[in-house]
């Protein structure tokens, strides 16, 4: 379904992530006039396209929508690959080896042993949700948020990981840390994950 | 260049954001009522997108380091020129020359929430990722505006003659917001659209350059389950659990998990970002 939002928008609705991230894919490929931004997300993705004509735009989505369903017909290639060293001596590590009923050993195992896939981005430039996650790791947000985090933090919460790209607040737990700058305003692109990006964590001894 | 002497209560540095970074959680920004900054800069013959100033609740001191075409407009304030401790009265939405060493003073709107003041030539302050503008959400581009603040001008070579005298003044426009339903309209109780335009809504205090935050009738829910994150647009009616709408404005953030019952028409969203505290509101829906 293609809703409407507002005069300047559709919302395609794609059911899943992997269908969000085809059609992204397709529509940065094919660059319809006027589109102005691409925002996928968990179950959507946003076009915004101010002056455009719209039932054009509308058929066209529905097209790029059905192709990015059958991606056996019409396959896009995967996302990029980064692999993000991580020194697992986060503040909250023991916290959700407690919580997860796991060894802090085996928590990174398990943090590092799968692939994970940025799957939209939100809450602060370059912050990207990753998803999957591997399910022991689930464990709820900090009731009380720090008031800093600092940038390269590489936390979980709910079914996401993340690292912080920048020093903000955040209610994520704290597995360790990472010397990968993810956000920076004077590369192109500014943030080094996007929606689709595959990540891999990988530990490292810290200093 | 531009020594800011008093900034107001609120000032920040504008152009017209940063579009085309939604999916990489930046917001838009950019002046919250972009059709006055536009204005402003075409009465000084700038590029529609040049850089000026953005007040809120006016209050602001502007000394201009060298002689400059300035002009004001959005939420109407009065504007005095101190010259030589000789002070004249000067008008909005018109070319304003100012001389080396004047002072520009601008009052507290009587009506609205954000002046504008463009400089022939544009600020030329340092650009993040090909714009100038502060964002209030995530701290991208200059700190906002305080005392002792100077800002370069850039060049007005090559910028056309000034041709214009004064803009007319705009029409005070109607408190009216008008939307079209949806995107998410189907997750609230049946009437629900209804209720958003039946009764004006208050703006409260804790209105920002991210939202217009409303009291008024509650907009129930008819899912109690969580919305999935998604794109989210300016002018977007966002209702988070206590039923009290915000309407988002130029630092909204790209993406929000809460319903968005409407869509405020993009022709209104200068009214909406001209909401000030205490005033009302009202919304009127048309059909899609």
């Amino acid at each position: 379904m293609i809703r409407r939002a507002g005069e300047h928008a559709l919302l395609v609705e794609t059911g899943g992530l992997e269908v969000s991230h085809r059609l992204d894919a397709l529509l940065r490929a094919s660059r319809p006039a006027r589109v102005a931004e691409i925002v996928p997300g968990p179950e959507t993705v946003l076009v915004v396209a101010p002056g455009a004509d719209r039932p054009a735009l509308e058929s066209l989505l529905s097209r790029l929508l059905e192709a990015a369903r059958a991606p056996a017909l019409r396959p896009v290639p995967p996302g990029a690959k980064v692999t993000i060293p991580v020194v697992y001596d986060g503040a909250d590590l023991g916290d959700v080896a407690a919580l997860s009923g796991l060894s802090p050993e085996e928590v990174v195992e398990r943090h590092t042993g799968r692939e994970l896939v940025a799957g939209w981005l939100g809450f602060a430039p370059g912050f990207a949700y990753l998803t999957g996650l591997d399910p022991s790791l689930y464990v709820p947000r900090l009731t009380t948020p720090r008031t800093s985090v600092p940038a390269g933090a590489v936390a979980i919460a709910g079914p996401y990981s993340a690292i912080y790209p920048s020093a903000s607040p955040g209610g994520w737990r704290l597995l360790g840390r990472s010397p990968v700058t993810v956000w920076d305003t004077g590369a192109d692109p500014p943030a080094l994950l996007a929606p689709g990006t595959r990540v891999r964590f990988e530990a490292v001894a810290g200093p | 260049m531009i020594e800011i002497v008093a900034p107001g209560p609120y000032a920040t540095v504008q152009d017209l954001g940063r579009p085309g970074y939604a999916h990489l959680g930046v917001p838009r920004s950019g002046a919250a009522d972009a059709p006055s900054l536009r204005l402003a800069n075409r009465l000084v013959g700038n590029p529609e997108g040049a850089a000026g100033i953005e007040l809120t609740l006016g209050g602001a001191r502007l000394r201009f380091l060298g002689g400059a075409w300035a002009a004001v407009t959005g939420a109407p304030c009065l504007i005095e020129l101190v010259l030589s401790g000789r002070t004249t009265a000067r008008g909005m939405n018109a070319p304003l020359w100012v001389p080396e060493g004047g002072e520009v003073r601008l009052a507290a709107p009587a009506r609205g929430l954000r002046t504008y003041v463009a400089v022939r030539g544009g600020l030329d302050t340092p650009m993040t990722l090909g714009s100038r503008s502060t964002d209030s959400l995530c701290g991208l581009g200059p700190s906002p505006l305080r005392a002792g603040t100077v800002l370069p001008v850039g060049p007005v070579t090559g910028l056309p003659a000034l041709v214009v005298d004064a803009a007319p003044p705009p029409e005070t426009p109607p408190d009216v917001l008008r939307v079209l339903s949806g995107p998410r309209d189907d997750w609230f109780v049946p009437g629900a659209t209804a209720a958003l335009c039946a009764r004006p809504y208050l703006v409260t205090p804790d209105s920002n350059r991210v939202g217009v935050r409303l009291s008024g009738t509650p907009l129930r829910r008819a899912r109690a389950r969580e919305l999935p994150s998604e794109g989210m647009v300016a002018g977007a009616v966002q209702v988070p659990p206590d039923g009290q709408p915000i309407v988002f404005l130029a630092d909204h953030p790209p993406t929000g998990g809460y319903p968005v019952i409407a869509v405020v028409a993009p022709a209104c969203l200068s009214v909406a970002a001209q909401l000030r505290p205490g005033d009302r509101v009202r919304f009127h829906a048309r059909p899609g």
